[in-house]
């Protein structure tokens, strides 16, 4: 797919799509060019665009076009890695366009995640760095020796500027189109010297996002949009309990809607493929459905959690042991203990799941915002009865994942191959549609967990002892990452808690992985949506069993974490942490956090009226995130994830009752609005270390941060998410 | 069955389902894909439209309630708060996954349109019910700010 | 003499106890008002008021069963949430306990499967179950005692002609001395006339045939007539409304502004049968079970004649202020109530739907100006409305009001019912949380 320009040169939807196999042969094209343009780079004379490598391609008409290996759902990825390239490159930015790049492992895997194309962990910046200031550098390097080459002048005497290479003492000057004819005539050398970071002019800059004007008009290009010739639209019914299959199925009443071209049975269900949504919808209104239950999860959710309270009492695997913490619990003079429950949560995005499919006998074609490329290619290759190499995919904007399209299952996308198969496999084009309440019933939800803590303090309110049991299902187990699992250990339900960051001498984090038939998957920042949670809210009781302010404790705590013991200083500085206390009702909470490599403090300000209505008035947030490639997308992410946080730990729950989910559609799977959003300041730490991820670690502290504050304005602790609503009895 | 409304200032007659929702008439029958699908109940606005400038969800309104009606969609805007809302949408790099921004961009212009000068609690009533997962929330307030004080400017 | 005094005050309180006991127990029965020129459906010879709809008289017996078991509106009561038809074990939440309806499929055991015509019959007019149990009034056998032995029959036919299914119901959880069933026969020889419907002669067909509708099928007054300190309905304040499950069942008499008066024949005919009349409202709760499961059923000229009666029922005053149907204006945003949480909870979940002004700008039934429930200064359904939504049956899903109570707290909710009544209605409700936790437990 093309993404527009900096500048919005975006072709229409009428051209991308205007001829039958125009928008797969559009897409498809930036695969097979790359190994044309190749060839044409090391050695044929024709003219064409400029193909240094897999990530950059430089037309005679000097359009910088970077090729992404990431999905671009919101974080700024796109924008992010064009801006590394970019870097390197001395592009004119104003001409630099964004390309999604096809599901090709070899060139485009992600590093963070071995052979595997995809996207996730908030690895995006942090794997391409090295990999496209090198791309970029490269291209450069060519570039200026065509133009040395051209005038004859030793290549150390040019400089460039905004792609244009310039010859000082000739006042000769050329801009790149115009050296591609050269460019592609020389070799690409093995090594190149990077930039001082001190001399960056885009990274740390604040060029614009690459998505924001077509996201602004309306143009942007999401599967929903997608439109092929002769394209179905297809639904699915699938069982209201999670496990349960097709008994038996009238397509009678559905096949009698107008518009409804046919039914189909596919494992996952019954589809109605039909020439429109609405005609889908209504035939799958109409659609008659008997489902065997005998293998299907019938608890609920609430029986779940008395099952997992029960479990935090049972001895469970060691995630991480230091001294003897059970001794120095009895040896404490005093111990304070709490518990957190946390629900199953739904990664609602705003983009119900969609995929497009068009499948023949020896190819299938996907259109889908893939986060997951190398897997949902094995997965479609699969479903399809095809080698993955006979499936491509093209990759589109996603409105917005939260590790929701990231699934090694490639639910969705297995369902709309299955439903095209099933079709006939005859190249129909056919749109998989998800509605809000498929999604919310979907499943692969952020599992539910029951924490259970217990601190001990010395006679001078030190921190001696610290125990965590964890209870919950792992999200790794039975996928293909369940290498990961270690001596029962699923590193994912752990983080954030295994890995607590302040100095206490005797600690046991320990993790009791429970089994449901409820199908789970990562959610934004996945483990320390949970864990930090749990540890910043508890280090919160302790200080205050302790008497000391809960920044202070922290802070005494982290005496060898320099990183992150400033993070926080700079959180509490900014929010005037010791600015006095707060009028009455009102109250200030401070959490701390590492994730994926980077570091979050944010301090929330909240006000709580007599019915016991929580509002979050402020919130201060500081991130530490190494160098900091684009800070107005830092703060972009920073501002969302606090949002996005927000919103679970006030309203989200996806609850079961007798296996049934009972929640449907944002009314009472309630998200942030507007008028309940914060007035958010974010402050970046100035860094020169390699930069790390930013799209998910702001979420993790905000929960925490709340529910301190709560504590401090009515006196009363958040041990139940979504946060009871107080007042309430 | 057909329905006939002005859609973008043009007479356009739609022959589809009467009881389709206006946002799949839109999509799948006229061919604009700005506007979008995010809950089908009208609890999230990301299908909203103008009907006759009031800003509306296209997902819960049959086709047939807008005959002889005035539609705009996020295609067709043209008055200056919506070139001011964009304008700003675009110097405050509002949108991220961008899925929900036709929806906002659409009731911060009917916001504009009506209100030249609206406060928090204004952007509040005409806003909230504009879900964004994103939670971009503080800077599509400052944008709407931002346009308004652009268009008094 | 010097006893005289308090004998004869003893006297006049006995005499005046003994007056107002009567008064309570022998009250009008629900067709008294028009009447009493009545005689037996054998000597009536104009169209039969009893049976089915003229055009289903061919069909089999089952086929008139079932809809006279529409009619009746059996399965409402007699199916669990999320349960089997008629398979009994909705929980009727009462001041003095919890009551459970019975399994009514044709399973032997647990349903009705044993019953003989005579006990079918029993149970259906007097409130006489298997093994001589009296039936509490919930079953609202004081109604169906109106319905003819064929109708009933025609009824008995059809549900044994449906699959049976093994369920007990719950056991009640009534308190003493509710759950002394044996006290029911007393209820029972106190308030249920125990004798089939007498058409009036000297009124039409239609007339009569919407009077048993009504009466001895619908059984509209369970809900829509208030009940005495005995729990017998009032049929002195007949229809004029009373609270059900937690909802209010609003006046139904031609009371003009707290009635149905004001509404034309075409208005109560859509409401009736779709659950939704143009300004007037839409059904939600009890009301629009009975739409989804009676009411949108019948025929055209059922509704019709049940429309004819009910506009000849007395009008009573019920105190409630006539329906508001000016529009809102955008300038008293903030003025509408004085808890900000009202306004910011409709601004985020409701104002997609209903709007600013009161008038939905994308749905009729998404109106709130001119409804009862806006305009009705207690804001009880509104709240319930808000908890439990309106998924109508007959309507396709972007129609139906979603559910908003399970994440919506009470304060919350109480503080956009009252914004909601006092925005769009006569007079801003003051429900507070405690209330809507009360609303809650009672349907």
């Amino acid at each position: 797919m093309k993404s527009p320009s900096a500048h919005s040169q975006l072709p229409t939807r009428r051209d991308f799509l205007k001829s039958a196999a125009g928008a797969s042969a559009l897409a498809l094209s930036i695969g097979f060019e790359w190994t044309a343009s190749t060839r044409r780079a090391f050695g044929a004379p024709s003219p064409g665009p400029f193909v240094p490598n897999a990530f950059v391609r430089i037309g005679a008409d000097d359009s910088i076009t970077v090729i992404a290996k990431h999905l671009e759902m919101g974080q700024g990825a796109y924008t992010g890695l064009a801006t590394i390239l970019a870097e390197e490159l001395d592009a004119d930015w104003s001409r630099v366009s964004v390309e999604s790049a096809p599901a090709d492992a070899k060139l485009y895997n992600n590093l963070a995640f071995g052979p595997v194309q995809g996207t996730g962990g908030s690895s995006a910046m942090a794997n391409s760095y090295a990999q496209l200031r090198d791309a970029g550098a490269k291209a450069r390097a060519i570039l200026v020796s065509a133009a040395a080459k051209e005038w004859h002048v030793p290549v150390n005497e040019l400089t460039v500027n905004k792609g244009v290479v310039s010859h000082a003492p000739s006042k000769r000057r050329a801009s790149y189109g115009s050296l591609v004819k050269t460019a592609i005539t020389l070799p690409v050398p093995d090594t190149v010297t990077l930039k001082d970071p001190k001399n960056f002019t885009l990274i740390g800059g604040r060029p614009a996002r690459v998505d924001v004007p077509s996201k602004t008009d309306g143009t942007a290009q999401f599967t929903l949009d997608v439109v092929l010739p002769g394209m179905l639209v297809a639904l699915l019914k699938r069982p209201p309990l999670f496990g349960a299959t097709v008994k038996s199925f009238d397509p009678g009443p559905a096949s009698a809607v107008a518009g409804v071209v046919k039914v189909v049975q596919v494992p996952r269900g019954i589809a109605v493929v039909a020439r429109n949504f609405w005609a889908a919808k209504l035939g799958r209104d109409a659609l008659q459905v008997e489902w065997d239950d005998s293998h299907a999860e019938k608890r609920s959710s609430a029986a779940m959690m008395d099952e997992y309270r029960r479990l935090a009492d049972q001895p469970a695997p060691s995630a991480r042991k230091e001294g003897d913490a059970r001794k120095a619990m009895g040896e404490a003079s005093r111990t304070v203990s709490a518990s957190y429950e946390f629900p199953y949560l739904a990664h609602a995005p705003m983009e119900p799941l969609d995929a497009v499919v068009k499948l023949d006998a020896a190819s299938c074609e996907i259109w889908t915002g893939d986060q997951f490329q190398t897997i949902d290619q094995a997965n479609a290759a699969q479903a399809a009865g095809l080698d993955p190499k006979q499936v491509s995919i093209h990759t589109l904007y996603a409105g917005g994942s939260f590790g929701r399209r990231a699934n090694s299952m490639s639910d969705y996308i297995v369902e709309a191959v299955s439903i095209a198969k099933a079709y006939g496999a005859d190249g129909t084009p056919i749109k998989l549609q998800w509605t809000r309440e498929d999604d919310i019933h979907g499943g692969l939800y952020r599992p539910m967990y029951f924490h259970k803590l217990e601190a001990g303090l010395n006679a001078q309110n030190q921190l001696t002892a610290w125990r965590h049991v964890i209870v919950g299902q792992s999200i790794m187990a039975g996928t293909p990452f369940a290498a990961s699992i270690k001596e029962g250990i699923d590193p994912t339900s752990v983080e954030g808690a295994a890995t607590i960051p302040y100095a206490i001498p005797n600690i046991a984090v320990e993790l009791s992985t429970t089994k449901a038939g409820v199908p789970v998957l990562w959610w934004r920042v996945v483990g320390s949506s949970h864990t930090i949670f749990a540890v910043e809210a508890f280090i919160d009781e302790a200080a205050h069993a302790a008497g000391v302010d809960g920044f202070a404790f922290r802070r005494s705590l982290l005496e060898h974490q320099p990183r992150m013991k400033a993070v926080l200083e700079l959180a509490a500085e900014k929010a005037g942490w010791n600015s006095g206390p707060m009028p009455a009702g009102k109250g200030r909470g401070i959490a701390v956090a590492e994730a994926f490599k980077s570091l979050v403090a944010q301090v929330a300000e909240v006000s709580v009226d007599k019915e016991g209505n929580i509002k979050v008035d402020r919130v201060v947030c500081a991130v530490d995130c190494g160098t900091p490639i684009n800070p107005d997308i830092i703060t972009a992410q920073m501002e969302g994830g606090i949002g996005f946080g927000l919103g679970a730990v006030l309203h989200g729950a996806v609850t079961l009752k007798d296996g049934r989910v009972e929640q449907d559609n944002f009314n009472n799977y309630r998200v942030l609005r507007m008028n309940e959003m914060p007035k958010v300041e974010v402050y970046i730490m100035p860094s020169n270390e390699a930069p790390t991820g930013v799209g998910e670690p702001g979420v993790a502290p905000i929960g925490p941060a709340v529910a301190n504050a709560v504590f401090a304005a009515t006196g009363k602790r958040m041990h139940v998410l979504p946060f009871p609503k107080l007042g309430v009895a | 069955m057909s329905t006939t409304f002005t859609l973008n200032g043009q007479s356009t007659t739609l022959d589809a389902d009467p009881t389709m929702p206006l946002l799949w008439a839109l999509r799948e029958v006229a061919g604009l894909h700005g506007t979008k699908f995010g809950c089908g109940m009208a609890l999230c606005g990301a299908c909203t439209v103008h009907l006759d400038g009031q800003a509306i969800r296209s997902c819960v309104m049959p086709l047939s309630a807008v005959a002889g009606r005035k539609i705009t969609t996020i295609e067709g805007l043209q008055s200056k708060q919506a070139k001011a809302v964009q304008a700003a949408w675009v110097a405050l790099q509002v949108p991220q996954c961008g899925y929900c921004q036709s929806g906002q961009v659409m009731s911060a212009t009917a916001l504009l349109e009506k209100n030249a000068a609206p406060t928090d609690a204004d952007i509040d009533a005409a806003m909230s019910g504009n879900i964004c997962r994103c939670a971009t929330y503080t800077r599509i307030r400052a944008a709407i700010h931002s346009a308004a004080q652009s268009i008094k400017a | 003499m010097k006893s005289h005094p308090i004998l004869w005050t003893l006297a006049v309180i006995l005499g005046i106890a003994l007056l107002l006991s009567a008064y309570v127990v022998f009250g009008p029965h629900p067709l008294d008002f028009a009447g009493s020129k009545t005689v037996t459906l054998a000597a009536y010879h104009q169209q039969d008021p009893t049976g089915v709809a003229p055009d289903l008289q061919s069909a089999s017996l089952v086929e008139r069963g079932e809809y006279l078991t529409r009619a009746a509106d059996c399965v409402v009561c007699h199916t669990a949430k999320d349960g089997e038809p008629f398979a009994g074990g909705r929980a009727f939440v009462l001041p003095f306990g919890t009551l459970y309806s019975t399994n009514i499929t044709p399973d032997p055991q647990t349903g009705i499967g044993s019953y003989s015509d005579a006990n079918f019959l029993e149970a259906v007019h007097s409130g006489v179950g298997r093994n001589h149990t009296k039936l509490y009034p919930a079953m609202p056998y004081t109604s169906y005692t109106y319905m003819s032995d064929a109708d009933a029959l025609a009824i008995k036919a059809y549900l044994f002609s449906l699959k049976p299914v093994h369920a007990t119901a719950p056991a009640n959880t009534l308190a003493f001395p509710f759950n002394q069933r044996g006290l029911m026969s007393i209820w029972s020889a106190l308030f249920n006339p125990d004798k089939r419907f007498e058409p009036h002669v000297d009124r039409s067909a239609e007339w009569n045939r919407g009077a048993y509708l009504v009466e001895a099928m619908g059984h509209c007054g369970e809900c829509h007539t208030p009940r005495n300190l005995l729990f017998a309905l009032n049929n002195r304040q007949k229809f004029a409304g009373a609270v059900q499950s937690g909802w209010r069942a609003y006046n139904i008499t031609a009371d003009r502004s707290g009635g149905v008066g004001a509404w034309s024949d075409a208005d109560l005919a859509h409401y009736l049968s779709t659950g939704h009349a143009q300004d007037r409202g839409t059904a939600a709760g009890p009301m629009g079970e009975a739409v989804d499961e009676s009411l949108s059923h019948l025929k055209p000229s059922d509704i019709t004649a049940m429309v004819a009666y009910l506009r000849t029922v007395p009008s009573v005053a019920s105190g409630l202020p006539e329906p508001r149907t000016t529009p809102a204006t955008s300038a008293q945003l903030d003025t509408s109530a004085s808890d900000p949480n009202g306004r910011e909870v409709y601004e985020g979940a409701c104002a997609g739907c209903h709007g600013w002004s009161g008038a939905s700008p994308v749905l009729p039934l998404a109106r709130l100006l001119g409804t009862r429930s806006v305009n009705d200064p207690s804001g009880n359904n509104v709240a319930q409305v808000i908890i439990h939504g309106g998924e109508r049956h007959v309507l396709i899903d972007p129609d139906n009001m979603p559910a908003f109570g399970s994440t919506y707290s009470d304060s919350e909710i109480a503080a956009v019912a009252n914004f909601v009544t006092a925005r769009y209605g006569v007079k801003g409700s003051e429900l507070t949380a405690a209330g809507v936790a009360k609303l809650r437990t009672e349907d």
